[in-house]
């Protein structure tokens, strides 16, 4: 008979292993999935987890990495932050979306100025719209209860509603012969966010993915709010007699999460999408929570993790270019390392006993 | 214009349904301590294999049957990772919405343009469907409040340690109540593609999930008031629709922002009364979203 006793400690072998076999795993299962789909699943795993790197058309798809991995780790190095908390915060897209329109908004409005300073103000925009996005949630949680995580999440319908509004209306390009969409930002130089070393893709959301590991690495390893925000995660009745406000904790992780999640949409919209469409929310907030717990809520496994999810993403496109599957097979793996990452956790929480019966 | 206002109600019935049954589902699962996210995923996937069910067999019944199978069957993903391997439940629950939403839209890809078959009208015009919603919410009030089952299920919610230790199957109790939960939402999906729209399309539950599962706080955990924040919902729903057809002047984007916002309105006023009424949390189960493992 087998039993399972609580560990004392955090096993740290296994926070490091868990998440290896997790996507061990997943390529398996996938494997066979797409086997009984009638593909070859040798060959598809390989197109998805190898091509884009080494693969004949590797040149084209390897900066599409950090293109890709920049939103996701900006992103997900926020919400980690709350979720250590116990804080959660799952309408990231929202405050993506919310970023990108009022990022855009100021380069929309100051057209055709060109200035130095125009792209800080954007950048500071973008993360202002979702700061104020993100603090939504967490102020009707902190007046009135309401659970931050149907709030946020409702509000990313509501965002999604707004860009397509923006779209169609306010925003539309009056030079755009009447198709729905801002002006293209790509060709306004001074509101464009360039790929900045030529052929790496890495643009200014890329410096600041960088930026937002290392600062929220600090914040969580050596500052005293860090330490107030593993306490409420761990034990949140100590933690409130230590002198943590919870509100405060609920007001910063939700705007820092949502502000950081604003300066992604606003990278995006001034650089690889160039304009607000009502298609500007691609689905990298919720990815975001993956990559968050995947990464073990860590700064460090959240940049790993962030590289490994764009690679499927890359990597699924070229499987559908190549192989014909279908689009939503990335969603679809996506979705299995999760459920697998939190079957597997249980290594780290419990130790696997037989059971002695006397 | 002219409304009439039985018209009215019955479009309002039948934009509530599926909100009403999955909130229905999730309403047991709460009360058996169970938080499970992944509503809108077992939705999509109800959405899905009912559609499909009904659009091969050319019956819309054999597509709910199907629908409610195919609901229960992936909630079970979420049951393994919360009762087996003692998973966080708003992650799993999340997890199971991502990987629901990816999956129906990954098999979904043949059944794209084509229409599903015509139901036939219940009593009164009124879809059967919709009857049987109608039926589910005193039947599940009768089981959770007049049965014996019914109790163990609110004592396993209310606190698993004491449940166990008057020695009912917490984890067997929470499984069968995750599947019910996954089968209610399957059929709340299935209305959506088979009753509703009449066809396929991705990500067609457009957030259903998630307001079923503010409906649940809403409804401070009972099924009458399920069934009062359905058709609140669908109240809204049908007066933005009007406003469009009458053609009001408001972006038509703005005002189907109306049942989300209303959502969150409800789930804030809800949330203010149970958080300055005398007992903190309102009628929310004890045990609710905490994970059971007995040592002994």
């Amino acid at each position: 008979m087998i039993q399972l006793v609580p560990r004392s400690g955090n096993a740290p072998l296994w926070q490091i292993a868990t998440p290896v076999l997790a996507v061990l795993a997943t390529m398996l299962v996938g494997g066979l999935i797409f086997g009984l789909m009638g593909y070859d699943p040798v060959a598809a795993i390989r197109t998805i987890f190898w091509d884009p790197l080494f693969g004949p058309a590797s040149g084209y798809s390897r900066p599409q990495l950090l293109v890709k991995a920049a939103p996701l780790i900006l992103i997900a190095s926020g919400l980690a932050i709350g979720f250590r908390a116990g804080i959660w915060n799952i309408g990231a897209e929202g405050q993506y979306i919310i970023g990108a329109i009022t990022g855009a908004a100021v380069a929309l409005a100051l057209y055709p100025l060109e200035a130095w300073w125009l792209f800080p103000l954007m950048v500071a925009a973008g993360m202002a719209g979702g700061w104020a996005w993100g603090m939504i949630p967490a102020l009707l949680r902190n007046w009135f209860g309401a659970s931050e995580i149907l709030v946020s999440l409702m509000l990313v319908y509501v965002a999604q509603r707004v860009a397509a509004w923006m779209a169609f209306g306010p925003m539309r390009n009056p030079q755009g012969m009447g198709f729905p969409g801002s002006r293209n930002l790509q060709q306004y130089p001074s509101a464009a966010n360039p790929e900045l070393i030529a052929g790496t893709g890495a643009h200014w959301g890329v410096v600041a993915a960088a930026f937002a590991v290392l600062a929220t690495w600090l914040l969580m390893s050596r500052h005293i709010r860090g330490f107030h925000i593993r306490a409420a995660g761990t034990a949140p009745r100590a933690a409130r007699f230590a002198g943590v406000n919870p509100a405060t904790l609920v007001a910063f992780c939700l705007g820092l999460s949502g502000a950081l999640a604003g300066a992604a949409g606003l990278f995006e919209v001034a650089g690889p999408a160039g304009q607000i469409t009502d298609r500007i929310g691609v689905g990298y907030g919720f990815t975001a929570i993956i990559v968050a717990f995947l990464g073990r809520l860590h700064p460090v496994g959240i940049l790993l993790a962030g590289l490994l999810l764009a690679l499927t993403y890359i990597g699924g496109e070229l499987a559908q270019l190549t192989m014909g599957l279908p689009a939503a097979t990335v969603q679809v793996f996506q979705g299995m390392l999760l459920f697998f990452l939190l079957g597997f956790d249980l290594l780290t929480r419990f130790q696997i006993r037989r059971r002695i019966t006397a | 214009m002219m409304i009439d206002p039985l018209s009215v109600f019955l479009v309002l019935l039948g934009a509530a349904t599926p909100i009403l049954f999955a909130a229905l589902g999730e309403l047991v699962a709460e009360r058996a301590g169970v938080l499970n996210l992944g509503v809108e995923g077992m939705m999509i996937t109800g959405a899905l294999a009912g559609f499909a069910a009904a659009y091969a067999s050319g019956n819309p019944f054999l597509g709910f049957a199907t629908a409610a199978v195919a609901g229960a069957a992936i909630s079970l993903l979420f049951a393994a990772l919360t009762q087996v391997f003692l998973s966080n439940q708003v992650a799993s629950g999340l997890a199971l919405t991502l990987f629901g939403l990816g999956l129906a839209a990954m098999l979904g890809k043949p059944f794209e343009g084509v229409r599903a078959p015509v139901m036939p009208a219940g009593p009164l015009r009124i879809n059967w469907i919709v009857w049987l919603g109608l039926v589910m919410v005193p039947a599940i009030w009768w089981f959770l409040n007049r049965t014996r089952r019914g109790l163990i299920l609110r004592a396993v919610g209310e606190n698993h340690d004491a449940a166990h230790a008057l020695g009912y199957n917490v984890r067997l109790t929470r499984l069968a109540a995750i599947a019910f939960g996954g089968a209610m939402a399957g059929i709340g999906g299935a209305f959506i593609s088979i009753a509703t729209v009449l066809q396929w399309t991705e990500g067609m539950t457009a957030g259903a999930g998630w307001i079923a599962l503010a409906i649940v706080v809403f409804s401070n955990w009972t099924a009458p008031g399920v069934l009062a924040g359905a058709w609140l919902f669908g109240g809204v729903t049908v007066l933005q629709l009007r406003l469009q057809a009458a053609g009001v002047a408001v972006p038509v984007q703005l005002l189907s922002m109306a049942p989300y916002l209303a959502t969150i309105i409800v789930l804030v006023a809800m949330s203010a009364r149970q958080k300055f009424s005398r007992r903190a949390g309102g009628a929310a189960p004890g045990s609710l979203g905490t994970n059971f493992h007995a040592l002994r």
